[in-house]
């Protein structure tokens, strides 16, 4: 099969560019560390209220771990627990969230805050707030007829 | 060396018939999905309420089944059976019965389907999201249509086996091969998402199980899910490759190269689904990177492709005595609707195809996953490289089908449905993904989150979207008035069904490429390798069931 001379040149270019873009992410993904928040941890989705940690929604202050604080969100429809909460600036902090019953989106909107919520998974993600204002969460996986009045507020504070 | 009795080549008019029946549908799920989806822009610009209580999901609903699959399931098995018909010679009797079998098949199905939306008995939108549990017909429903696709596609399979073997050690005509991949590509695809609905969803919408196993089943609809665009694309691709360089007056740049971009999409567009699940819990990181990768390895058919056409573009304008860098691109025939419209939804795949880079990239995709950028991103893929080439096809494939012709009122009608398309896209599609950017969700109605501020920036965008997507419905009535006019009215004559030459025709092309064992074993073996053991770890890992909801 013949190629044409030009098209080994552009595939080559092509190919190459392919190879160096995968480095990058993977380079960032397994050495950075900035996977996409997945979670292996299972919970009964009939049962959350009872379970531990989300008995107690909203934002713990931790000590001995990587992070400062454990923010703790329980959604269902249409619905976060907390509805609201404020966060000291600089803190590192590990959102826990999950479901009690349909899939639910969790995103901080305009950050890379950003999670499927699924009925018995456990999602989490690592973050650290650098910036004063408000942010709104906003449930961006289709749940139903109130989906677009699903929401709450993270504030960070001084 | 031309073969002028080729050119006259027709479509039999019974296939004709055939494939005709596939566009009715096609066309009467654009003009419903189209009405649907300006009524969406209108509501999310926060300026207008639906009457009599419909729900914005149930006609978000409607929208997506209506344009996603009906639309495009029914055009791609019409072109498809016509373009098998035109190459590879006649079908049998046997072979059309098929045909007719699985298109009623599909019509039924859809009929389901499109019942039970309307009855909103089944707002969970065309990609199911478990535990939403909608009405057990409308799963039936989608079954068929699937079922009645396999069975229309086997109607194509047939004719190439034919054609085969009575032309034994010769390679397939392009056009037939081409659909034949595409329609194996589907068939392999729609092994999940027939899966998931054989044997979780309709039992349990049916009540025979309690519960559903929500992540099985969302992997087995995204194992289906992106294929599923490939299996649009590639009849677009048929087109691009095989069929415009004949409109131009030039030839294929080569034969052998496009049979294998069509295999390398075959290949690697299966293997991939987890690239829609970053987000998910519940599936390891690095299987999510692995299958990232053989997402990225569909841009080398994609390169050559575009190497092709160009080259085509380039070396047509050259023999007209272009000169210069891009001296050739003004002497293409701009004023045929056959070239322009197609050319517009190929030069959108060039942005189209970069926002898909970032979707596919593991930490690019946490800023713009559900955000409406994605939307935004399948309105420049789906809804304008595709549809507008569709669109292009019909415009003389519909009057080769019903011995008419393409008029010059026509065509230039069709020239400016065609930029008309592309204007409204560049308010619409361009809108959404700035204001993904910003972080707004997509399937979302109209809302102002309590007058969060983030929110309020994002209004602005959403009017853009409103007069993006009044515009393209005044494109959608233009192609409706040409479709008519074309089927119907339009003066008796002979249209070309126009089919490509290699450039080189002293080149053999290598018979592996109409090795299916060989293909399909290494599709599935990738198929086996990307998904075998997260499977596994995803069933022995399972959270107790969910039982079902209905929250709309």
């Amino acid at each position: 099969m013949h190629m044409h001379k030009y098209e080994k040149i552009w595939l080559i270019f092509g190919i190459g560019s392919l190879v160096f873009f995968l480095s990058t992410i993977g380079v960032s993904a397994f050495y950075l560390g900035n996977k996409p928040p997945s979670c292996l941890t299972t919970v009964n989705p009939d049962k959350v209220d009872q379970e531990k940690p989300f008995n107690q929604p909203g934002l713990h202050k931790v000590e001995g771990k990587d992070w400062d604080y454990e923010l703790v969100f329980v959604a269902s429809t249409f619905n976060y627990n907390p509805g609201e909460v404020k966060i000291p600036l600089g803190a590192k902090v590990k959102i826990i969230a999950t479901t009690k019953d349909v899939i639910h989106g969790f995103e901080v909107a305009g950050t890379d805050i950003n999670m499927m919520l699924e009925p018995g998974y456990v999602s989490e993600y690592t973050k650290t707030f650098n910036k004063t204002g408000e942010y709104l969460v906003v449930c961006n996986e289709y749940c139903g007829a109130g989906h677009h009045l699903m929401t709450s507020k993270i504030e960070v504070v001084k | 060396m031309v073969n002028t009795a080729a050119e006259k080549v027709k479509v039999d008019p019974r296939d004709a018939k055939l494939s005709m029946a596939h566009f009715f549908v096609a066309f009467a799920a654009l003009a419903i999905g189209g009405l649907m989806g300006l009524l969406q822009t209108l509501v999310r610009s926060g300026k207008y309420e639906l009457p009599g209580g419909i729900g914005y999901y149930e006609i978000l609903t409607a929208h997506g089944v209506m344009m996603g699959l009906v639309l495009t399931t029914f055009f791609i098995m019409g072109f498809q059976y016509a373009a098998v018909c035109r190459t590879a010679g006649t079908p049998t009797n046997a072979a059309r019965r098929t045909g007719w079998i699985g298109f009623w098949t599909m019509v039924v199905g859809t009929a389901m389907a499109a019942t039970m939306i309307l009855l909103n008995k089944a707002t969970v939108l065309y990609t199911f999201y478990a535990p939403l549990q909608a009405h057990w017909i409308f799963y039936l429903g989608m079954t068929l249509v699937v079922v009645g696709s396999w069975i229309d596609g086997a109607a194509q399979i047939m004719t190439y086996i034919k054609w085969r073997r009575s032309n034994p050690g010769k390679p397939s005509p392009l056009l037939s091969f081409m659909a034949v991949v595409n329609t194996l590509l589907w068939i392999v695809a729609t092994l999940g998402v027939a899966a998931t609905v054989l044997f979780q969803l309709l039992p349990w919408s049916l009540g025979l199980v309690k519960t559903v196993n929500v992540l099985v089943s969302r992997t087995l609809f995204w194992y289906f899910g992106h294929p599923l665009v490939y299996f649009w694309l590639l009849p677009a691709y048929m087109c691009w490759y095989a069929i415009i360089p004949k409109i131009i007056g030039g030839k294929i740049f080569s034969d052998s190269l496009a049979r294998m971009s069509f295999i390398l999409f075959l290949i690697f567009s299966i293997p991939v689904g987890f690239h829609h699940q970053l987000m998910e819990p519940g599936i390891d990181s690095a299987w999510k990177f692995i299958q990232v990768i053989l997402t990225f390895m569909v841009v080398i058919p994609s390169l050559m492709t575009a190497f092709s056409l160009f080259a085509t573009f380039e070396r047509y304008g050259r023999s007209k005595g272009a000169i210069g860098l891009f001296g050739w691109f003004k002497v293409l025939p701009w004023n045929d609707a056959r070239f322009t419209v197609p050319f517009i939804g190929m030069a959108s795949f060039i942005p189209a195809g970069a926002g898909g880079i970032v979707n596919a990239s593991n930490q690019m995709d946490q800023v713009v996953h559900n955000t409406i950028w994605v939307t935004g991103h399948f309105h420049l893929t789906a809804a304008t490289s595709v549809v507008l080439t569709f669109f292009g096809i019909s415009y003389w494939l519909v009057p080769h089908l019903t011995g008419r012709k393409l008029t010059k009122a026509m065509n230039k009608l069709a020239i400016i449905q065609g930029w008309v398309w592309f204007i409204c896209m560049v308010f619409m599609s361009g809108a959404m993904h700035f204001e993904g950017l910003l972080g707004a969700p997509r399937r979302s109605a109209f809302s102002t989150y309590g007058g969060a501020k983030q929110a309020v920036e994002w209004i602005p965008y959403q009017i853009a979207q409103a007069v993006g997507g009044s515009i393209l419905f005044m494109g959608i009535i233009l192609v409706l008035i040409i479709f008519i006019n074309l089927a119907f009215f339009a003066p008796k004559g002979d249209e070309e069904f126009p089919v490509g030459e290699a450039e080189n025709s002293q080149e053999t092309v290598p018979m592996v490429f109409e090795n299916w064992k060989l293909w399909l074993g290494i599709t599935a073996i990738l198929i086996l390798f990307a998904y075998t053991v997260p499977f596994i770890d995803i069933i022995q890992n399972a959270p107790p069931g969910s039982k079902g909801f209905k929250t709309w």
